[in-house]
Order: structure tokens, then C-alpha cells, then sequence
């Protein structure tokens, strides 16, 4: 790797770290989220600064193309994390709806209460 | 105020149904005076609402579209709260009867737990359907079938009663996509209730099935499977 391409990677990097703490001080972002996004940055981070490890770690695992074992790993990340975003959209939803009737029925409480006092 | 005995609410779900409603309400409030009706508006953008508050019946407004499943558990919740003995779930664009809400009453009290007005049991009427529909009641009844062990003629009748412990059940859980009737017998049935179907005229909706619905038939016959598969003890919600 060039060392252009290696400033351009660690600097990808440093930014994307910088958004993800951005996001959670001006935007809300929960830090749970943020510390799943940190700690990829964290691990990936050894791999940026020497890219030879990439060819040790396949080495020890078998693989003899060693940008797989990367691409392996982001797809298994990534389905973890979408799968897992799934699931908290479900209970989401649940927990919304769940309001919404609360909602309609406590204003339908609310509006019996002022007709019985107006009798 | 004077303290009605109401032992059974007639829960209407409606979206966007000033139109039908009114007709609707008067034919309901004719035949059965006693029942209480419960208008759920299911965020509805004309005047649901006010239509169905000038007939002087209950009206819960949500405040943003959650579909019939989500309408029909509001009400649900609310005759649960409010101690009613059993529920009606009733079209707002008058397709059911309000002359059929005792023959659909009536097996509540010789044990059932939920009663489902049937368009196809003999003495039930005509009811014209396309071919197209009919092939997609076929196969939803086949579903069920496989499902339950039990055999219904009509699986997504939106027209039925239910009784305190269906109550409890709905109030707590109710399917909320569509097809939800039939989702809500195969849950009624696994949790150990009692079903049965009465006949029931019906007036005709729609015709045909247009194309894009019968890709949503599709995907939810699909969810369905899915819902059966994945049903069972220990699920959640």
C-alpha cells in the first residue's frame, strides 16, 4: 500500500470515529450504538496502521486470499447488527402502538369525564 | 348520568368512513338499543370522528393510522377495562347486518369463546365472489386447517363475537397486518378457545381482486407461514 493510500485510510477512519461522537454529544445518538460503531473502529484500527497483519491473520486461518477474511467478517458484522436492528424495530413498534391505543382510549376517558360534568 | 347495563360493545373500526358511517350506526343503534357501540377512528383524515360522535356513541381517536388489527385491539382493551361480558367487531361500510349480531351472541352463551359470522355456512345467503377470491379463501381455509385441526368455512369473516376470555386475549394481543382475522383465529385456537361459525348474510364488497392485491394476498399468505411456524409456547408479546 502506498503511504498516500495509508493517510487517506487513517484519516477515513479518524473521521468516522469523530461523526460517531458528534452524533452522540449534538444528535442523541444512544451510547450503546456508539460504543458498537467505536469499539469497530478500535479493532479495525490495527489493520489501517499495518496492513501486513491482514496476510498474517489469514495466514493463521487458512486463507490464502486475504482481503476474504476481511469482507467474511464485515458481512457477518453487518447481518449481526441489521438483524439486531430488526428485533429493536419490532419492539418499537410494539411499544408505539401500544401508546397509540393507550392514547386514543385515556382522551376517550377524558372526554366521558367532561360530558358526565357538564350534566 | 344513568348507569347503563351494557354487557356487550359493538366495536366499529373506521377509516375514513364519514361516508358509510352514519347509515351504519343508525341501522345498529335500531336494532340493538341495549349494546354500547364503540367507534375506534383509526386516524382518520376526514370527520370519522365527529360523524360518529353526533350518533351519540363512544368514539376512541388514535392519533395516527395503525390498521384494523390495531383499531379493532383498541377496542378490544376497552371492553376488557370496562368489564363488558362480550364484543362485536363490526364493518363501518356496512357490510354486516346489525340483524345478525344475535345469532352471533348467541353460542357466547352456550360456552364459546369466539363466534364467527360465516358467509358460506349453509344458511348464510348468496355471496358472489370472483374466482380469484374464492381460490385465495380456499387456500387461507387450508391454512388453517393445517394449522388448527379444525375446519371453518369462512377464515377472514371480519364479522364476530367474542367472549370475556377471547376478550382478555385480544385486549392483550392482537394481530396488527393484514389478514389479521385469519391470524387472530389460528391465535384464538392455540391458546385453547373455543370457535365456532354461525351463518351470516353479507353484502359484497368488492368484485374482483385486483393485480397489486393479489401480490399483497401473496406476501401476507407468505407472513402467515411464517407466523404459523414461529407460533407456539413460549412466544412473545
Amino acid at each position: 500500500m502506498t503511504w498516500r493510500a495509508h493517510v487517506f485510510t487513517l484519516c477515513v477512519g479518524a473521521g468516522a470515529i469523530a461523526y460517531v461522537f458528534w452524533l452522540v454529544r449534538r444528535q442523541g445518538l444512544r451510547s450503546k450504538y456508539a460504543l458498537l460503531w467505536i469499539s469497530i473502529a478500535v479493532l479495525l484500527a490495527p489493520l489501517a496502521i499495518v496492513p501486513k497483519s491482514l496476510s498474517w491473520i489469514s495466514t493463521q486461518l487458512g486463507v490464502y486470499y486475504p482481503p476474504t477474511v476481511l469482507l467474511l467478517a464485515a458481512v457477518a458484522l453487518l447481518f449481526a447488527v441489521s438483524v439486531h436492528f430488526s428485533w429493536e424495530l419490532s419492539r418499537l413498534e410494539h411499544k408505539v402502538r401500544t401508546l397509540a391505543e393507550e392514547l386514543a382510549l385515556l382522551r376517550l376517558e377524558q372526554s366521558k369525564g367532561s360530558v358526565d360534568d357538564g350534566d | 348520568m344513568a348507569l347503563e347495563v351494557s354487557p356487550v360493545l359493538v366495536i366499529i373500526p373506521a377509516f375514513n368512513e364519514e361516508a358509510s358511517l352514519p347509515a351504519t350506526l343508525r341501522g345498529l343503534l335500531e336494532y340493538v338499543p341495549v349494546t354500547q357501540v364503540l367507534v375506534v377512528d383509526d386516524g382518520s383524515s376526514d370527520h370519522t370522528a365527529a360523524v360518529a360522535a353526533r350518533s351519540g356513541v363512544l368514539v376512541a381517536t388514535l392519533p395516527f393510522n395503525l390498521g384494523i388489527g390495531g383499531a379493532l385491539r383498541t377496542g378490544f382493551r376497552y371492553a376488557h377495562q370496562h368489564g363488558f361480558a362480550a364484543a362485536v367487531q363490526f364493518d363501518a361500510d356496512g357490510q354486516h347486518s346489525a340483524s345478525g349480531i344475535e345469532a352471533l351472541l348467541a353460542p357466547l352463551a352456550d360456552g364459546a369463546d369466539m363466534v364467527i359470522g360465516s358467509r358460506f355456512l349453509a344458511g348464510s345467503g348468496e355471496y358472489h365472489q370472483s374466482m380469484a377470491r374464492s381460490r385465495a379463501m380456499g387456500a387461507l381455509r387450508r391454512l388453517v386447517r393445517r394449522q388448527t385441526h379444525l375446519e371453518f368455512t369462512d377464515t377472514s369473516s371480519g364479522f364476530r363475537a367474542v367472549g370475556p376470555r377471547a376478550l382478555a386475549l385480544f385486549a392483550r394481543q392482537y394481530p396488527v397486518e393484514y389478514l389479521d382475522s385469519v391470524e387472530a383465529l389460528m391465535l384464538a385456537v392455540q391458546n385453547g378457545l373455543h370457535v365456532v361459525e354461525v351463518p351470516a348474510s353479507m353484502q359484497v364488497r368488492q368484485a374482483g381482486v385486483a393485480s397489486n392485491r393479489r401480490f399483497k394476498l401473496a406476501y401476507h399468505y407468505l407472513r402467515l407461514l411464517v407466523v404459523m411456524a414461529t407460533s407456539g409456547p413460549g412466544a412473545p408479546l
